[in-house]
């Protein structure tokens, strides 16, 4: 019933393709992750981070210099950077978990660090600081065990609802899609070096949803056409769906985008893992949904000519199986 | 016609509703508008992360309910045996959960086993040579533990009303955790430290001491029964030596006969904290004195002496703790007795300090950051979707107000991601008007006339729109199970922006469609 759309690209026949830079993607990620480690938040490794607001410019350098003459054990481990606008003077110290953090020690190393820039002679600082953050050594555990569990947890429930108003093919479509944005997030999160913090996985939970979005969109052609589109193939259909929906898929996310880079650029510092987390997931969860999730239908039922796939909603999610397999049969020999 | 009356009436409504719950509030707070106070109850709150603040996440150790319920236990079993006669060589507490028995004679064993039903909260475990162990029953555990943390939260909540925090959040978190947050409070340590002690008061008569050392206060090696050393001041000003005192192990009076404490001065004009007792207090209290006048009476607090004054006359309900406070420590003291003990430690797990510039900061330029992605995708849409785009603007702008007003209604915190959730709702109602306007673009292209596109276009996307919006609820979902604090607050904002959203781009945008269209006489060309 439809006539072609201005766009005509073959999408299905890179499949291959955008699996073999995925998998590229995601093992360079995981040889990144597995050398280098993911560099952890306070929320989720522990420790102590404090940022102070100098009255004068202080250097790096000069911090460093107080901290590794003033901390107990020389400033071990100790990260110190230059925090937010460079007008505000703000020194971010992060001091890794030392196990002490917890009763009424909790913020006995926010101490020392006040304590050695105090004998420095370095300008003076805010007193209290611009912020403390101290998280105890089983924080982090319960949060990671927590953060894991909310997304398989939510997972699940995509696809089984995914199952229900789609069919199962679907569902595990999406859920391939949604993990795969998760590791090429996690891959870019470990190559920039940004914090995994409460914000990014926020972030990365957000942008799976987002990406679902699409692919939901896309799905919900292929549906449609799988209807009206009886005698082509399933491989034509996804194509032509694609096609179909792509001026729609590239102003969402170009639009998204745009708020995301916006996020980036002038959220500030507090913003920034998140705002990066969202222009990387939106950007692999478009490729995901184009490139990814339809493919994964297609290797999931074959190239089996619609009518056999053609199980629209109203039909029992369950279809039988041997009738089915008996029906590409018959139209294979026809 | 009669149809679309009633859409506008509903859309009109909407938007007075709402900009009455959610912007007015605003705009008169930030232009100093007096308005009537029910219109300005319910306020967009703001999180710690933007007006600043301490966000405290402590744990409490339930062990000391439990093991404080072991020793009553055991040692009401100890008084029972032996009004009965029954001899053992000793009981000890083994675990918070756990005491033994130890050297039950063999003739005794039937009694004793009648004995020990009276301590029904425990389980008896076989006897084995006279030895038996009581473990409390699990039920009897999980409640003292699910007690010990009410109570806790509640004494936190007291005190922190006492120390006049506007605004002060304490919440129980996870089975045993409790999360406070003090807005705008510079003095953590000072917070800190009045929350987190036990503040558990006991009055005891002295028996001996002090004496400066432990063993100088024993018999024959051993603590004599019914008695407890505990360690003190020696009350003198300026020395800091501890002392030991021997004191009846049975208290007088405790915190939980308190009316009343205040910092007054001493005699000496010395910072101290005069206590009034409640009547039943009183009563002992009276009757302890009179009867012990001559002695000294130790002022325990968390296990340690703080003064042993002694006893001139019969006091009934007026006492007064002496002491080397400071005027601040006596405030302090006083407070904390004031809203009572708390049933068991706390520890601190987390803690973090915003100071107010940075949450101005970062207000500033999350709010900026938003407004400028927004006038982007404004401009876009106005470009691309001509007057069709003014629509979807509108679209957007209804969304906001929606989201703003159901955001104060429910009293959910904005946070900094919660801005963001602003932002990604705006971009998810964008999403959902590109995808009704593609719609009937290719519904037009297809030679449908404008008035049949419309529909189409709204009709056939309406089950797309509900299922993007239905799995993007599941993640917001569980990212609100999933998280603490600020990443709640964003996935409320996701949620009631998702939902105003489906509204929105479904029920508003279709009228405005219609107002256009019923305009005119015959429709043509629609700008999209």
């Amino acid at each position: 019933m439809h006539i072609l759309k201005k766009t005509n690209f073959d999408f299905l026949r890179w499949r291959w393709h955008a699996l073999a830079l995925s998998w590229i993607i995601i093992i360079a990620g995981a040889i990144s992750i597995a050398t280098k480690g993911i560099p952890k938040g306070v929320e989720f490794a522990g420790g102590t981070v404090v940022i102070e607001k100098f009255e004068q410019p202080v250097s790096v350098q000069q911090v460093r210099a107080a901290l590794d003459k003033g901390m107990p054990g020389g400033g071990q481990n100790v990260v110190v950077q230059a925090y937010g606008d460079p007008s505000q003077n703000q020194v971010l110290v992060r001091v890794p978990s030392t196990g002490g953090e917890s009763g009424a020690d909790l913020s006995k190393v926010a101490k020392q660090v006040a304590d050695a820039l105090k004998g420095a002679g370095l300008p003076k600082f805010s007193d209290p600081p611009v912020s403390t953050e101290i998280v105890g050594p089983t924080v982090g555990q319960e949060l990671t065990n927590k953060g894991l569990l909310a997304t398989g947890l939510s997972l699940i429930f995509i696809l089984g609802y995914l199952a229900f108003r789609f069919q199962f093919s679907f569902g595990v479509g999406a859920i391939v899609a949604t993990i795969h944005d998760l590791l090429i997030t996690l891959a870019f999160l470990a190559f920039f070096r940004y914090d995994l913090t409460l914000n990014v996985i926020a972030a990365i939970l957000t942008m799976t949803g987002f990406s679902t979005n699409d692919t939901i969109v896309i799905f919900d052609r292929i549906r449609e056409n799988l209807r009206s589109m009886r005698r082509d193939s399933l491989y034509n259909v996804i194509n032509i769906s694609v096609n179909q929906t792509l001026t729609r898929t590239i102003i969402t996310s170009g639009t998204a985008l745009l708020t995301a880079l916006a996020l980036f650029f002038f959220g500030g510092e507090v913003l920034h893992g998140f705002a990066f987390t969202m222009v990387v997931g939106i950007i692999t969860g478009t490729y995901s949904s184009v490139f990814i999730a339809a493919a994964i239908v297609s290797f999931w039922r074959g190239n089996a000519p619609v009518r056999a796939a053609a199980s629209a909603p109203a039909a029992p999610p369950a279809a039988p199986q041997q009738p089915q397999r008996k029906k590409q049969r018959n139209a294979r020999a026809s | 016609m009669q149809n679309l009356r009633w859409k506008i009436i509903t859309v009109v409504v909407t938007l007075v509703v709402f900009v009455a719950l959610g912007v007015y509030p605003i705009v008169a707070q930030r232009y100093g508008i007096t308005s009537p106070s029910w219109l300005m109850a319910k306020q967009l709150k703001l999180g710690l992360d933007l007006k600043g603040g301490v966000h405290l996440v402590m744990k409490v150790q339930t062990d000391d309910a439990l093991k404080l319920e072991c020793d009553i236990e055991s040692e009401r079993l100890r008084e029972s045996l032996k009004s009965k006669t029954i001899t053992f060589s000793d009981i000890s507490t083994i675990s918070p959960t756990q005491f033994r028995v130890d050297g039950v004679p063999q003739a005794q064993d039937a009694n004793f086993r009648v004995a020990a039903q009276e301590v029904a909260n425990f389980e008896r475990g076989s006897g084995n040579n006279g030895s038996y162990v009581f473990t409390m029953r699990p039920n009897i555990q999980a409640n003292l533990r699910e007690e010990a943390v009410v109570q806790a939260r509640q004494t936190i909540e007291r005190r922190v009303n006492e120390l006049g925090v506007a605004e002060p959040s304490i919440s129980q978190q996870g089975s045993d955790q409790i999360l406070v947050q003090l807005p705008g409070v510079a003095d953590v340590e000072r917070a800190k430290e009045i929350m987190g002690s036990p503040a558990f008061l006991e009055l005891k008569i002295v028996e001996q001491g002090p004496s400066p050392t432990k063993e100088g206060l024993e018999v024959n090696g051993q603590l004599p029964t019914g008695m407890d050393i505990v360690p003190g001041n020696t009350g003198t000003l300026g020395d800091a030596s501890t002392v030991y005192y021997l004191v009846r192990k049975a208290s007088v009076v405790t915190g939980r006969d308190l009316r009343n404490a205040r910092e007054t001065p001493d005699e000496n004009n010395l910072p101290a904290i005069s206590f009034t007792l409640n009547a039943e207090g009183g009563r002992k209290f009276g009757k302890a004195t009179s009867e012990n006048i001559g002695r000294q009476l130790a002022i325990i607090l968390d296990g340690r002496v703080q003064s042993a004054p002694r006893i001139e006359s019969r006091i009934n309900t007026d006492g007064r703790i002496t002491g080397s406070f400071s005027l601040e420590e006596a405030n302090d003291l006083a407070l904390k007795l004031r809203s009572g003990a708390l049933p068991a430690g706390l520890t601190y797990l987390q803690e973090r300090t915003i100071g107010p510039s940075l949450g101005a900061d970062s207000i500033r330029s999350g709010v900026e950051a938003s407004v400028a992605g927004l006038a982007l995708v404004v401009v876009f849409m106005l470009i691309y979707y001509k007057l069709s785009g003014i629509n979807a603007v509108i679209a957007l702008i209804f969304n906001l107000v929606i989201l703003l007003g159901l955001m104060a209604y429910f009293g959910v915190v904005m946070t900094l991601p919660g801005i963001a959730g602003f932002v990604l709702t705006m971009g998810i109602g964008v999403d959902s008007n590109v995808l009704i306007f593609e719609r009937i673009k290719e519904e037009l292209e297809a030679q449908r006339g404008v008035r049949a596109s419309i529909n189409a276009g709204f009709g056939r996307v309406f089950w797309t729109l509900v299922d993007t919006h239905v799995a993007a609820l599941i993640s917001a979902a569980f990212l609100f199970q999933f998280g603490t604090g600020p990443i709640r607050g964003f996935a409320m904002t996701l949620s009631i922006g998702l939902a105003s959203n489906l509204f929105t781009s479904i029920f508003v945008s279709k009228t405005f469609f219609e107002i256009e269209l019923a305009q005119r006489r015959s429709a043509t060309t629609l700008s999209i």
